[in-house]
């Protein structure tokens, strides 16, 4: 008797120390056939963190969201959402969830406020709290105004808002985003940060994954950079900036016809020469003074550009490709 | 209430409820085409009685109506025109939406994210659906009897047993539908090669046996067929084989059971656990 409440007293505290990771992967892997879509990544995401899994289109980030859901099942690993394995308890897993897929899937024949309300039934939460509840997600994605307007009716970025809205009927602790701004144009993708953002700051927990290194920079407390499946990286967008690339880059343009051959007469001006087919980037860490170094061997470009370092560098630098072909 | 219940609640109930939440849903969409439905579930049968019960009736009637057990040619065609009817409406409900559900609009994708489970998504489309065939042939029944076409007590039965023939035919429907990945005019087809012959020869306007053995056997597969003969015996009487009537039983139930079996297990494999 007394043992069993020493112990429970030394776990809770235990808790309180150190909260358990809302979810831990491990190894995690699927293939389809001999296609190996995510290939043995590890992770943990601890309560409250904004995770990002950063990596071009068929890196593998859409099938670990699809497996954390547990509407995909992995061919190896361990994978624990709040403590529940998802292959075996998938419902009880999607019940703490609220996600976002990448292709929003709302009932174009409902009206928008009727797609919240159906949306919150499947969790078996009553009309009671559906009703005001739906007023409070429409406000907060600020659509109030088009309550009663047919889904069909919105646009792209009002129906994205819509989706988010309506994951978070269930008042989810953790939200999945499966390329939540992609397609939107840069006004719409601005107001869907800022949403995404305050429910950051209410301590929501975020997984999202993207291919834009401006959105993993805006939300993202930590990401992984995913490339084939596998993680190339793994910190704070800060960090993996200064790990792994200069604190400026130089961009340089001289036509295409020269970008390619001019790589060597560029040799020994900052850290290192990129050279893409539509420009040739100099990281250094001072840009200024790089240009400078340019323009003193009589080498003119079209344009330059000096700017700081961002995550589509370090992706470059990690597997030699952009992010957005 | 405030804030929601804890997520074990939720995962509780949709494991329990979960297959009645996705109905509910369908049930809504329906409902935005309330009046289209009760249109069709009206009018058509108005059409159809008028047209073949009334019009065709007084020639049939007048000239040797005996091959027809007895009663007139309206008292005969009611039951088939009434479970024809079920079974054309559960050829568009089991067809396209489907299609619609896992491609074009990607809708089951919705529930799938929450914790409802595939088999659940399935078996919501298909309660919705039944509850909609039931109140439509409840209707149709309530105008075939004001026609007089039901002597027997039992006709209202007839509306369950169209319920069940829209089922047989429908769901096995359904189980293709789902595994369709590519729309290349596959329901076209169905409705031609399928729902029209089925229409045609299943003793709808004449007895299946006044037909030569070579087409005949259309019938006996066709879940028309035994939901009219069962509609028959339920409405005017009809003397059957009590074995007869039993294997259209085990046929419509049995047909209706395999189509909800196939969908369940495509449900799942297109969507994952």
């Amino acid at each position: 008797m007394h043992n069993e409440a020493t112990r429970s007293l030394s776990t809770s505290a235990s808790f309180q120390m150190n909260p358990p990771p809302v979810i831990t992967a491990e190894n995690l892997t699927k293939s389809y056939g001999e296609l190996t879509a995510v290939d043995g990544i590890s992770f943990e995401v601890p309560a409250g963190e904004s995770f990002g899994l950063l990596g071009p289109n068929g890196a593998g980030k859409s099938t670990t969201m699809k497996m954390i859901g547990g509407v995909s099942q992995r061919t190896s690993g361990k994978l624990s959402i709040m403590g529940l394995d998802p292959e075996t308890h998938g419902p009880e897993v999607r019940a703490h969830l609220g996600v976002v897929p990448q292709q929003d899937n709302l009932d174009e024949e409902l009206k928008v406020r009727e797609n919240l309300i159906v949306y919150g039934r499947y969790f078996g939460l009553p009309l009671s709290y559906l009703r005001p509840k739906a007023d409070e997600l429409l406000e907060f994605a600020q659509l109030t105004d088009k309550a009663k307007s047919r889904v069909d009716a919105l646009s792209g970025g009002m129906k994205r808002r819509l989706t988010i809205a309506r994951s978070l009927i269930n008042e989810p602790k953790v939200l999945l985003l499966d390329e939540p701004t992609t397609g939107l144009d840069p006004q719409a993708r601005h107001i869907l940060w800022d949403r995404l953002f305050r429910l950051k700051e209410q301590g929501v927990t975020l997984i999202l994954t993207t291919h834009y290194m401006d959105e993993a920079e805006q939300l993202c407390d930590r990401l992984i950079v995913v490339d084939k499946g596998r993680i190339m990286a793994e910190g704070s967008p800060a960090s993996l900036i200064r790990e792994y690339s200069t604190r400026e880059v130089l961009e340089l343009r001289f036509g295409s016809e020269r970008n390619a051959t001019i790589g060597a007469e560029l040799e020994g001006i900052g850290e290192r020469v990129e050279t893409l087919p539509d420009r040739v980037l100099i990281y250094a860490h001072d840009g200024e003074s790089a240009l400078e170094q340019v323009s003193a061997r009589r080498l003119r470009p079209l344009t330059s550009l000096v700017r700081r370092s961002s995550l589509e560098d370090v992706f470059l630098r990690l597997t030699g490709r952009s992010l957005v072909d | 209430m405030t804030s929601a219940h804890p997520p074990a609640v939720s995962a509780s109930r949709a494991k329990r409820w979960g297959s009645f939440f996705y109905a509910e849903q369908v049930l809504r969409v329906m409902r935005g085409y309330g009046w289209s439905v009760f249109l069709y579930s009206v009018g058509q049968p108005v059409a159809y009685l008028f047209a073949m019960g009334i019009g065709l009736a007084s020639l049939v009637d007048a000239h040797g109506g005996s091959v027809f057990g007895g009663v007139n040619y309206l008292t005969f065609i009611a039951p088939a025109l009434l479970v024809s009817s079920a079974v054309m409406t559960a050829s568009g409900d089991f067809s396209y939406p489907i299609m619609d559900g896992f491609k074009w609009r990607r809708v089951f994708y919705g529930p799938h994210a929450s914790p409802l489970v595939p088999r659940q998504i399935a078996a919501g489309h298909i309660m919705a659906s039944a509850l909609k065939f039931l109140v439509q042939s409840l209707v149709y029944f309530a105008i075939v009897a004001m026609f007089g076409a039901s002597p027997s007590p039992w006709g209202w039965v007839s509306a369950i047993v169209a319920t069940v023939a829209g089922l047989s035919f429908g769901l096995p429907l359904m189980a293709y539908s789902s595994t369709i990945t590519k729309d290349s005019g596959q329901f076209a087809l169905v409705q031609r090669f399928i729902v029209v012959p089925l229409f045609l020869f299943s003793g709808t306007f004449f007895p299946l046996d006044s037909l030569p053995l070579g087409v005949r056997w259309i019938g006996w597969i066709s879940p028309v067929w035994h939901g009219t003969q069962l509609g028959r015996v339920l409405t005017y009487g009809l003397e059957e084989n009590p074995v007869l009537t039993l294997a259209h039983i085990v046929f419509l139930v049995g047909a209706a059971a395999a189509g909800w079996t196939l969908t369940r297990r495509q449900f799942v494999r297109r969507m994952g656990a």
